[in-house]
């Protein structure tokens, strides 16, 4: 009786948490499909394997809906204005009302998630550049409004001069409402979303071109459809090339970003990103490949944004994704390694 | 010229004077050494008393002795309790019969021992011979917020509503708090939560109304060890110093600081621990970094991220222009 089964340390023949699977003891380790481990596992310990962070207390509906139409916002109002600006008038009016869609979308979520209406009005009595969210919400006091503005006169026909004054507005502080959103989830500890900071910005601003591109194929007739089609294509290439450059720099970090539910929508986010390019390029131009095409585009944008909400919480759920990496850091740093009390 | 967010936390200096406090009293803050500590849990208790925190769930996690688990807004101690078979310096797990007192051997005239249930002292059989072999320690460790230097809850709370006290301390202000949780996932070392019954976040305020009036915090005040002590910061980190001399004297090697360091990712911790064991045995993460650190690079890729979403929207729509 010199040992107890509640127990934690250095042994690398235990099990670091509690639930050792039933049965599995002395038998060596089932080899994993595909890879073979070719160094030893990296030692890693933690307090019964308990997180180490807290996950933000956001529902993926509201937070993870908000980056996206958040995306779809911003882009689409800086797609009109250049609508508008190179005289494609559908096209333009399409996206300000598309745009004002998601922004009500966007406000909705953020409110539900603040639970009070007013509470949004707490973060307009500072102005705080250390807090991404504050930022955001002085961009969204200042959007908002003109986004309504833009596709309020475009509907109506009322008030074209101050319709032309929001959609210029809306259109220049558009890509700062769909690129903000990497940073706010980039400004906190969850090891995904703090790591990626690098990339974040690019992938969601591709994301955001994709989708705003595709909500203007679906709005547009084919006459004033080519900026739409070119920036959705722009956008998917970029969202795609950017996300496959994010997963190989995070080492193993970017583990939460190919499992689980996170890796599950991310997955299907690049196979409808994808697909939806295809669809678009396909020399045959058809009226339904294309709506197929834009709408999986968006659906695929929607999957990137959930995926990454999902990946980051499950980075906060496994300790290893905060220790191993803060370890090695600090051991590359103080060059010592670790000593076994 | 480099955009230093975190300017106005001060760098190195008090964090109280940076937060604007003229002539502020000295940097208080919380010296945890966990070598004495013996998991009584009356921090934990005297903290719910005093600052009237609710109550989280009467659970058995099923973990060891520890039925708190985390930190959280209505845990602002928690007493984690790890289990290894290992000792501690030179520490004896058993008791010899040969080191009782002469007395009381006499009086136990012959009887063997009697487990009690815990795993040190003497195996549940009796045979105190056999408890030579054993090898046990229990680490025991009470962790509060860490009131850092740099505090990235402070930092990113969107309303104001977290604020430096002019002791160097970090409070939630409820009345302005809106609910966002965005401290939550700031925090590294996830202590700050948000309380499910007012929607509102929370955490250890250090007793902020009672330093107001000259007394120590009530998880110190309770600590029957002094495992928890309370004081002046710069006194602490000589006194903290001092043990770790000590133990390592006293052939306690595994004996370090955490938190104490005004160089570390977070500008040295208010509240810092004396350990046994690396920090991610007791739940701390190894080298926590306060997450506003990366923001000035992190505005400039999403500034230039969204300068070129502009360009690139305006130039694809520029082909086929009818005007």
């Amino acid at each position: 009786m010199s040992h107890t089964d509640v127990r934690l340390d250095t042994s690398v023949d235990l099990p670091v948490e509690r639930d050792a699977l039933i049965g599995s003891a002395g038998r060596p380790e089932r080899r994993q499909r595909g890879e073979r481990l070719m160094v030893a596992k990296a030692e890693f310990r933690s307090y019964y394997g308990q997180p180490v962070l807290k996950a933000p207390p956001w529902e993926a509906a509201d937070i993870a809906g908000y980056l996206f139409f958040g995306g779809l916002a911003g882009a689409s109002s800086t797609l009109a204005a250049a609508a508008e600006l190179t005289g494609r008038p559908h096209l333009a009016r399409g996206l300000k009302a598309g745009a004002a869609v998601a922004l009500t979308g966007s406000l909705y979520s953020l409110v539900h998630d603040l639970g009070r209406p007013e509470r949004f009005l707490h973060m307009l009595r500072v102005v705080k550049v250390t807090s991404p969210m504050n930022i955001g919400s002085w961009l969204l006091a200042g959007y908002g409004p003109l986004a309504m503005l833009a596709a309020g006169s475009a509907v109506t026909g009322w008030l074209p001069r101050l319709g032309r004054l929001g959609t210029l507005g809306a259109g220049v502080l558009g890509p700062a409402v769909a690129s903000y959103t990497a940073t706010l989830v980039s400004d906190t500890a969850m090891p995904v979303w703090h790591e990626a900071y690098r990339e974040l910005p690019v992938l969601f601003v591709g994301s955001a071109a994709a989708s705003a591109g595709a909500l203007g194929l679906l709005v547009a007739p084919e006459s004033e459809a080519g900026p739409a089609r070119r920036a959705a294509l722009l956008g998917a290439v970029t969202e795609l090339a950017t996300a496959s450059r994010m997963e190989r720099r995070l080492g193993m970090v970017a583990e939460p970003l190919r499992q689980g539910l996170g890796g599950a929508l991310l997955r299907t986010s690049r196979l409808l990103v994808a697909g939806g390019a295809l669809a678009l390029t396909i020399p045959v131009r058809s009226r339904v490949a294309t709506r197929v095409g834009a709408a999986a585009m968006l659906a695929g944008s929607i999957c990137l944004r959930f995926g990454i909400f999902q990946a980051g919480l499950a980075s906060a759920r496994d300790p290893k994704y905060t220790v191993t990496p803060q370890r090695k850091r600090l051991e590359a740093r103080t060059g010592r390694r670790r000593r076994r009390p | 010229m480099a955009l230093d967010l975190r300017e106005g936390t001060g760098g190195e200096r008090d964090p109280a004077t940076a937060g604007g406090y003229v002539e502020p009293p000295e940097r208080v803050g919380f010296f945890t050494d966990t070598s004495v500590c013996i998991g009584c849990k009356a921090c934990e208790v005297a903290c719910k008393e005093w600052n009237a925190v609710p109550e989280d769930g009467l659970l058995f996690t099923g973990m060891s002795y520890d039925n708190t688990g985390s930190l959280g807004a209505n845990s602002w101690r928690h007493v984690a309790f790890i289990e290894q078979p290992r000792r501690l310096g030179r520490q004896e797990t058993h008791l010899a019969p040969t080191e009782l007192p002469p007395d009381l051997l006499r009086s136990a005239g012959g009887r063997t021992a009697v487990s009690l249930g815990m795993p040190a002292a003497a195996p549940p059989d009796g045979h105190v011979a056999a408890a030579a072999e054993m090898d046990f320690r229990w680490l025991m460790s009470s962790d509060v917020c860490k009131h850092c230097t740099h505090a990235a809850c402070l930092d990113v709370c969107p309303t104001g509503s977290l604020f430096r006290t002019e002791f160097g301390t970090v409070v939630v202000q409820e009345d302005i708090c809106n609910g966002c949780g965005y401290c939550v996932p700031a925090c590294p070392y996830g202590v700050i939560d948000k309380r499910p019954s007012n929607g509102l976040v929370s955490k250890c305020t250090l007793c902020y109304d009672r330093l107001s009036v000259g007394q120590e915090p009530a998880c110190a005040k309770s600590c029957p060890t002094d495992s928890i002590q309370f004081g002046e910061l710069s006194e602490l980190r000589e006194r903290a110093a001092g043990r770790v001399r000590d133990l390592h004297d006293a052939g306690v090697t595994s004996a370090r600081l955490y938190g104490a360091d005004p160089n570390d990712g977070v500008g040295g911790a208010g509240a810092f621990f004396l350990l046994l064991d690396e920090p991610e045995v007791y739940g701390l993460p190894p080298d926590p970094v306060v997450t506003t650190r990366d923001l000035p690079a992190m505005w400039r890729r999403a500034g230039l991220a969204a300068v070129g979403l502009l360009a690139v929207l305006v130039a694809v729509a520029v082909p086929g222009a009818r005007r």
